[in-house]
């Protein structure tokens, strides 16, 4: 199906990877700004406190403090920090700086400076004075009659229920689950719970502000959501947006955590209040602690089916821990269901939902998978747990129970983001050959069940079945304006922003291919909101479906208006001319260069610029498919897991730019086995986090796994560009059940709890032998 | 105070405060490649050679490496022709984000100056320290024995 392409389906370098390698400064710390004042944030040493008197005067006196703000110095507009379609499906339930703080490290001032010295001796000397109330934290205890309240002001808006501190909650059912349960043969009923991440981005958030020459404010920010960005600063500044300009340079990660607005209406206010450039930058403890991390879940799940195999009702009933505020509080919570239970369409009944609540805890946000991870432990390993029930092989099991190709679920149409879906058969599902192909490249028959031993390790094997989506249905916009230049080049311009994933490559290679140019010869600028077209961002495995889908449309409108042009220029009718390598023929011989078309349109004849943009929004969201499998070695004696080999294969469609695909899945899939083996997020009794920093919180190494391998299946997604849909988030779905299972596999342990730390292990191996 | 160092081969005279770090020192003079992330001495990118041995610039006293070498990833490549591990870098996949990718580099180039045949799991090792949080390292690992083989001559780059 590739064969035809020219310029998508090839490895193509990136066309920011020069840039890259030779350390060229792209990123927003390295923008100079030699006056910007340095910001800085006193935090809250408490996790649920009022502040009673906050005294600055002394703090101000400080050599080169140029000023500090406290909550009567701004305006009480509440507002949600997710950078999400407007508007949010998230609470209004934040405020730039208030009177009460609600968790370990919210910010109780700002503070300006002309030195970071200067800034830091003046949160030493600022003096507040808290009157400490009582904090929730842990999950379970959020809603429990007499827990402290922790949103009870009256300004919030879009709150499920204050008093009860649910910041969101949702419910579906399809069919009785209750009554298709009494027919079943065998019925599962498990808890399990997984706790939360870090997007540990090797940047830090940083942001840079400043007022230009006619008093506008620009924001330099790694942010994966300009657009956002702006609106959310118009509102908390009541400013129009019109006098707001946001620009994202080369972004150092994101994975979701770039996905709010977090640190730029802090230095905006400095700005604005002094007039002066600002400049923030979290430190790493501030990063971990103080941004957002992934919602901590735990589900109730049900399985009921027959004694051949045949799932008939699957109940996943949670509760998601959303922190000291509500952003992606009910879509990430929704997506766990949304994003899974498809997956098993066979089934008569499904019910999903619960509740989202408040703790006194950091808040929880965006993260890679967006829910779908937390929500597919549950499913997955409670089907496994099914198999050994009924003496299937589980990978069989999961086989004969998930989606094909020309197959729906209804649940597509019931559950969407933060509202209903849309019905949709899955045109592209390549779900049985990455099944077929992993399962050899892992050894699945020679291996499960065997328990090979080597002395006091154990090894065994286990595997999971994962899907995603691309973009949000009827909701996400992308944009793409494309220009074109003289010497035949062209300017593509895009709201959507490149984090990393190589997203500014793909939507070149998209138009170059269209226009039958090399890759060279488009020029890509991305997320600037005074020159590109509006994008939502990047987020929910958009930007290939949703962005490439306007890059494509904007390039055939250009190629449609370069044959016309052609046309009259050659004297020809559209019709008789065809668009190769860069030149328009005619079947009877002429022949003009897009070079000389675009020249003499500039100088000479029929002059105008060359230029076309379109948008798209997804009728559906095509999800990419993935199995992937995990071979573990226990030791007994100590409990420790060793990931010998993880193997995911996975149906994208068209990998528009396979090693940049690839890479995505790999990089997916090590996030996912950090997260199921060595990331564990520790708060004090006080709830401050403690694993703030890279030597408490773990995230993988070279030395911490044996293989990993990523491969592609041939596919073809009918309504993607050029076949493709989205890569992005799947690849960390599948290790935490793939590597449950693989534990079980080898010790006949079932951990319902992740991360699998090795002293979980090695308790469960003692209670065994006792 | 002031100190000398030679980055790159060039020779700087640069006033710097006591307690500064080396990492903000050359970011100062323009070596923006020198990222800061953990600053903690535990991810690698800000990684740069001192004396062609690989140090974290984050940690490191500007006034302890007065009159000393330092390489950034700014001498790495030949005029428009780039360093081997670079060009494998890219025709591997070995970056995303980038933020790691200059650390990452002197890494590399440190080991392979030691030895210019190293292991799969030699490779990890001397680059166990560099933390990437996009790539799951492998198409890195790659890139790395990629360019210790161009530079023995074995494979064209």
């Amino acid at each position: 199906m590739t064969d035809s392409f020219v310029t998508v389906g090839k490895p193509k370098r990136k066309v920011d990877g020069l840039a890259i390698v030779r350390g060229k400064p792209v990123y927003t710390p390295d923008y100079d700004m030699p006056d910007a004042l340095v910001v800085k944030l006193l935090r809250s040493p408490h996790a649920h406190a009022l502040v009673k008197n906050i005294e600055t005067e002394q703090a101000k006196l400080i050599n080169d403090v140029v000023d500090i703000f406290t909550f009567s110095d701004v305006e009480r507009i509440p507002y949600t920090r997710a950078g999400q379609g407007y508007p949010e499906p998230s609470p209004y339930d934040t405020f730039l700086l208030d009177r009460k703080v609600r968790y370990v490290g919210d910010p109780v001032a700002i503070v300006a400076a002309k030195t970071e010295k200067a800034a830091k001796d003046a949160l030493r000397n600022i003096k507040v004075e808290y009157e400490i109330l009582d904090a929730v934290l842990e999950m379970k205890e959020a809603t429990k009659e007499g827990a402290p309240i922790i949103h009870d002001e009256s300004e919030c808006a879009g709150v499920y229920d204050k008093s009860r501190n649910i910041a969101a909650h949702y419910e579906m059912d399809l069919g009785d689950v209750e009554e298709t349960l009494k027919t079943c043969d065998v019925v599962i009923e498990r808890t399990y719970h997984i706790d939360t991440q870090l997007h540990a981005a090797l940047e830090p958030h940083n942001a840079l502000t400043y007022l230009d020459s006619v008093g506008r404010l620009i924001v330099i920010t790694s942010t994966q959501v300009p657009f956002h960005c702006r609106r959310i600063l118009s509102h908390i500044f009541n400013k129009p947006i019109a006098d707001i300009r946001v620009i994202k340079p080369r972004i150092g990660g994101g994975f979701g955590g770039k996905q709010s607005v977090i640190v730029e209406p802090y230095a905006a206010l400095v700005t604005i209040k002094t007039g002066k450039p600002a400049r923030i930058t979290y430190t790493r403890e501030e990063v971990s602690m103080a941004t957002n991390i992934r919602h901590e879940m735990s589900f109730d799940v049900t399985v009921g089916a027959m004694r051949d195999g045949k799932i008939k009702a699957i109940s996943l009933h949670g509760i998601s821990n959303t922190g000291a505020y509500g952003e992606h509080s009910l879509t990430t919570f929704m997506v766990s269901g949304s994003k899974t239970l498809p997956l098993y369409n066979k089934v008569e009944a499904v019910h999903f939902g619960g509740d989202i609540v408040y703790t006194n805890l950091p808040p929880a946000g965006a993260y890679r998978g967006y829910g779908a991870p937390q929500g597919l432990f549950p499913l997955d390993c409670a089907i496994d747990e099914l198999a050994y029930e009924i003496k299937m092989d589980p990978l069989k099991l999961k086989e004969i129970n998930s989606i094909r190709e020309g197959e729906t679920s209804p649940i597509f149409e019931i559950m969407g983001e933060g509202r209903e879906g849309v019905p949709q058969t899955m045109k592209s599902c390549k779900l049985q050959e990455c099944i077929d192909l992993g399962k050899n490249e892992i050894g699945w028959e020679s291996k499960r069940g065997k328990k090979i031993r080597n002395g006091s390790k154990v090894r065994g094997v286990g595997c999971a079945l994962a899907m995603q989506g691309s973009g949000i249905p009827k909701v996400d916009m992308g944009a793409a304006r494309i220009k074109m230049n003289e010497d035949g080049s062209f300017n593509l311009l895009v709201g959507a922003t490149d984090l990393g994933t190589g997203s500014d490559t793909i939507l070149a290679q998209i138009a170059a291919e269209v226009l039958t140019v090399p890759l060279e010869r488009v020029i890509v600028y991305s997320s600037d909101t005074d020159i590109t077209p509006f994008d939502v961002g990047a987020y929910a495995s958009s930007t290939t479906y949703v962005s490439g889908n306007a890059v494509r449309l904007a390039a055939e409108k250009v190629k449609d208006r370069l044959f016309e042009l052609a046309g009259k220029y050659l004297e020809r009718s559209v019709s008789e001319l065809s668009l190769q390598s860069g030149i328009i023929t005619c079947k009877d011989g002429p022949s003009v260069s897009l070079s000389e078309l675009c020249t003499v349109h500039m100088y000479t004849f029929n002059q105008q610029q060359i230029s076309e943009s379109a948008s798209f929004v997804g009728e559906e969201s095509p999800p990419p498919f993935a199995a992937s499998f995990a071979e573990v070695e226990v030791d007994t004696d100590t409990g420790k897991i060793a990931l010998l080999n993880f193997v995911s294969y996975a149906d994208c469609g068209v990998a528009l730019n396979p090693i940049q695909a690839i890479g995505q899945l790999e990089g997916a899939s090590m996030q996912g086995i950090g997260w199921a083996l060595f990331e564990d997020i520790i708060y004090g009794k006080n709830g401050r986090m403690l694993t703030n920093d890279f030597f408490t919180y773990k995230v993988p190494s070279r030395m911490d796994y044996g293989k990993l391998t990523c491969r592609l299946v041939d596919s073809y997604e009918p309504t993607g560009p050029f076949g493709a849909k989205s890569i992005g988030e799947i690849g960390i779905d599948t290790p935490i059940p793939a590597i449950a299972n693989a534990i079980f596999d080898a010790t006949g342990i079932r951990l319902r709890h992740a991360p699998f730390k090795s002293e979980r292990v090695l308790f469960e191996i003692l209670n065994m032998e006792v | 105070m002031k100190i000398a160092l030679t980055v790159n081969g060039k020779l700087h005279d640069i006033d710097i405060d006591p307690g500064e770090y080396l990492l903000d020192v050359l970011r100062r003079i323009g070596y923006k490649s020198v990222r800061r992330s953990c600053n903690s001495a535990s991810c690698g990118t800000c990684t740069v050679l001192l004396n062609g041995k690989p140090i974290l610039s984050c940690s490191t006293f500007a006034a302890s490496v007065d009159g000393q070498n330092i390489e950034t990833v700014e001498g790495m490549a030949d005029g428009e022709k780039l360093h081997p591990i670079q060009e494998a870098i890219l025709e591997e996949g070995g970056a995303q984000c980038g933020y790691c990718i200059p650390g990452l580099i002197m890494a590399g180039e440190a080991l392979l100056r030691e030895n210019s045949d190293p292991s799969d799991e030699e490779i990890k090792l001397a680059l166990n320290g560099n933390i990437c949080r996009c790539t799951g390292y492998e198409p890195q690992n790659r890139a790395i024995k990629k360019a210790a083989k161009v530079m023995r001559g074995e494979l064209d780059d």
